[in-house]
């Protein structure tokens, strides 16, 4: 299954929903979508991982690069994510501690900062 | 003789296939059910690694992967044929999550640079497979060799 794509305004969050895999071929186009959103002034943005397959350390390489230039605008990147096969690479990487997991786009939603 | 090779150039859209290919042949040889999300990333992980040391040193030779399913359990090589020493998985998940500060600069991992970090990809594996072994070959570049044992 290939990548999926879709933003959307929530407040002043902006929610990615992304679905399928994130690999070493698709991550390019997500981290191109993190591009520009930052570059368009959306400093806030909430990745919603609910309907993600499969995610490699390409994937994790382009999250953490999203969040280090939203940080750069004294911004936020939140995740949102419930499933145990896609936290367990968080786990093993130690990105757990680095990024915010929400266990639905409400509640990072209404997360303050 | 291994149960399937798979050899594919070196190019990132056919990482997924070798990811299916071994995801397929685990399954048929018996591996639990809750281990194949492992077996699929392992071999993700070691084959995007082959496939960025080939596209930076030799992009037409190509990556070889064998599965092997026989009484130890089911096992899977990932060659590369890149000139390099030996990998060093230890301090990069550290790195990588310093590189998520902005103040971290230059230093850290080069996010921007590569769709890959091939450090990073072994860190994972390390940290997934129980059963992991990197080999330098005699003739330049490293086998990544994983097992998973199958239930009696």
């Amino acid at each position: 299954m290939d990548l999926s794509l879709s933003t959307r305004t929530e407040g002043d969050r902006t929610v990615v929903e992304v679905g399928g895999e994130i690999d070493v071929y698709t991550a390019p186009r997500l981290r191109e979508q993190l591009v520009d959103l930052v570059a368009d002034g959306k400093y806030h943005l909430i990745i919603d991982m609910e309907r993600v397959d499969f995610l490699d350390s390409t994937g994790l390489g382009v999250l953490v690069g999203g969040l280090k230039r939203v940080r750069a605008h004294d911004g936020s990147l939140r995740l949102v994510c419930t499933q145990e096969r896609i936290l367990k690479i968080f786990r093993i990487t130690g990105l757990t501690k680095v990024f915010p997991i929400h266990a639905s786009v409400d509640e990072a939603v209404n997360a303050s900062e | 003789m291994a149960t399937v090779e798979l050899r594919f150039s070196a190019l990132p859209a056919h990482v997924r296939t070798a990811r299916l290919v071994a995801a397929a042949v685990a399954r048929r040889s018996g591996v639990d059910e809750a281990v194949l999300d492992e077996v699929r990333l392992a071999v993700g992980e070691a084959c995007s690694r082959a496939v960025h040391l080939h596209r930076r040193h030799c992009p037409t030779t190509p990556v070889m992967v064998t599965l092997i399913d026989d009484e130890k359990g089911f096992s899977v090589a990932v060659a590369d044929e890149a000139p390099q020493g030996p990998p060093e998985a230890d301090d990069t998940l550290a790195d990588l999550a310093a590189s998520a500060d902005p103040a971290s600069g230059d230093k850290g991992i080069d996010l921007d640079r590569d769709a890959f970090m091939p450090e990073v990809g072994l860190a994972v594996i390390s940290g997934l497979v129980e059963d992991v072994a990197i080999e330098p070959r005699d003739d330049g570049g490293v086998v990544v060799r994983m097992s998973w044992p199958i239930p009696a």
